[in-house]
């Protein structure tokens, strides 16, 4: 269980977290969007601590890690999780095959012979095969983030936290990755945090979703209770994404295609 | 922009933990090869261009100016040998390097900086000190003073074919002139340098990197201010190092 008490992060001349809390349970897709510049990538760099928060607690299973400051210890609390980069972030120097099997490496035991089968698995995963030899230059965006997503998941994290990871995917690529984050959570029970500003993917997948708004979340809420919000600022943010229409029905609907749950459905869950 | 002292400090963070990560960790040995292979193995054909030539007009210079003085070609040989020992082969080498290794790392580093891919590096269970800075460090320690004793070789050389072939020096005083004066010391003393050369090239071209912001524009920057930085620096820590080796009889 993740909880966050009090989270503020500023930039030099700029608040961009102020006094921000939630509580994500094990096993929860909790999903925050808000609009570019609010500070998405911000809260989970935070999580991740790839940034120090200025001020607050975030306790993972009880213990705080916004305080710590040895590398080892958050080396430690690293391992928890899975981090998909905005831009995908794969090692330019490196091969598609190199990139996935770096985390086994630092973060596993696994024996080098089995690299070769782990990373095909979770190339196969993301609708990928034959590219290990592949350089990231010669990837396509929607492959590199596919790549990156591999890599993410490579060495089993308790927790994955996704930045963007739909956007700037072709449809098709969309509904993979959706897929891969719903199965993810469904079948190796792993937490999910993801923040993007795609609502309609916010509201299909999430147990929770929070809008981000000036520096804290303005609603946390399931997604049904979510898209009725009387909040200003996410009825505004909903009216412009055209969401909470098709966003909780059947959105996109390519038949044969292994769909959803509703939020509904996966709301009776819990 | 950081200021200077600011810029110091942060130079000075990324060296502790470079150190600890050296002593910390399992050494990055393929990282380490790929390094030297770029710093080092690409930059020998330039080394030997450069001091294959500078040895040439040393003793083409030496050579005007003694029979002007003298009417004969003296200590051709000692001067070409000293010049390139203590001075121009550390010097000259450690501006190559600067300008060709230390701009291929910082835009490296940056370039992984501002796509996040240093930040990779912490998500997947590493750190960029130990990845990246270690096997740097290394590469530039052990490459550098290699590629030195290559360039000084080279340009006694190159010295050795203008003096006996345009100046009429015979080779066995050319060699005389250099075997009875030199001594270890003399070699103590670039090599001293070298290994602060190699050090403070590889600190501004690794902090340059990790203090790279704003994109690929950001990149160019930096990657210019790391080879401006270094190769002024090699100018003023070769005359302060110099001046303490002379002191001490080096
Ligand atoms: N390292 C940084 N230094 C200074 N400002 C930053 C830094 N990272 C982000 N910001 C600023 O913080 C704000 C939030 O950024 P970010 O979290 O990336 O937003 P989002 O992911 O929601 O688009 C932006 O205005 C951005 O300019
Ligand atoms: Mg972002």
């Amino acid at each position: 269980m993740i909880e966050i008490k009090n989270l503020s992060k500023n930039f030099p001349g700029r608040d961009v977290l102020r006094d921000l809390s939630c509580r994500i349970e094990d096993g929860d897709t909790f999903s925050v969007i808000g609009p570019s510049g609010t500070g998405k990538s911000t809260f989970i760099k935070c999580i991740m601590r790839l940034l120090k928060p200025d001020s607050g607690r975030i306790l993972v299973d009880g213990e705080d890690i916004a305080a710590l400051d040895d590398e080892f210890e958050i080396a430690r609390i690293r391992r928890n999780f899975g981090y998909l980069f905005q831009e995908g972030a794969l090692f330019d120097s490196l091969t598609v095959f190199e990139n996935v099997s770096f985390g086994l490496r630092y973060l596993t035991d696994i024996p080098r012979e089995d690299y070769g089968r782990i990373v095909a698995d979770k190339l196969a995963l993301v609708g990928l095969e034959k590219v290990e030899h592949l350089k990231p230059a010669e990837l396509s965006v929607g492959m590199k983030k596919r790549v990156a997503l591999a890599r993410a998941v490579a060495a089993g994290p308790k927790c994955i936290l996704y930045d963007e990871p739909t956007t700037g995917l072709d449809p098709v690529t969309t509904e993979m990755v959706t897929d891969l984050i719903v199965s993810a959570s469904e079948k190796l029970k792993v937490t999910s945090i993801l923040v993007t500003h795609d609502v309609n993917l916010a509201l299909r997948i999430s147990t929770q979703v929070a809008m981000l708004d000036k520096g804290v979340f303005a609603a946390v809420e399931p997604p049904d209770r979510f898209v009725k919000s009387e909040n200003p600022a996410i009825k505004e943010f909903l009216e412009i994404s055209n969401a909470g229409h098709n966003g909780c029905g059947d959105h996109g609907g390519r038949p044969g295609h292994a769909g959803y749950k509703g939020p509904g459905g996966r709301n009776g869950r819990h | 922009m950081l200021g200077l002292a600011g810029e110091l400090g942060a130079a000075a963070l990324m060296l502790k933990s470079t150190v600890f990560w050296f002593f910390k960790s399992r050494l990055e040995v393929r990282e380490t090869m790929k390094q030297s292979v770029k710093i080092g193995v690409d930059s020998i054909g330039v080394t030997a261009l450069t001091s294959f030539f500078t040895g040439m007009v040393l003793a083409l210079q030496t050579g005007a100016t003694s029979k002007n003085l003298f009417n004969e070609p003296l200590y051709i040989g000692t001067l070409v040998a000293f010049s390139m020992v203590k001075e121009l082969g550390p010097v000259l080498t450690s501006i190559v390097v600067a300008g060709r290794a230390g701009a291929v790392v910082t835009a490296e580093i940056g370039t992984m900086r501002v796509t996040e891919q240093i930040d990779a590096l912490y998500t997947l269970g590493t750190h960029p000190a130990r990845y990246l800075l270690v096997p740097r460090y290394i590469a530039f320690l052990v490459t550098l003073p290699l590629l030195v004793v290559l360039a000084n070789f080279i340009g006694t050389i190159g010295g050795f074919i203008v003096a006996t072939t345009r100046l009429q020096v015979p080779s066995t005083v050319y060699w005389n002139d250099i075997f009875t004066f030199m001594d270890i010391n003399d070699f103590m003393h670039g090599f001293i340098k070298t290994f602060a050369f190699a050090f403070m090239i590889a600190t501004v071209s690794c902090h340059k990197g990790m203090t790279t912001r704003g994109g690929a524009e950001g990149v160019g920057k930096s990657t210019t201010e790391a080879v401006v930085t270094s190769m002024v620096l090699v100018m003023v820590i070769d005359y302060f190092i110099s001046a303490v080796l002379v002191a001490l009889g080096i």
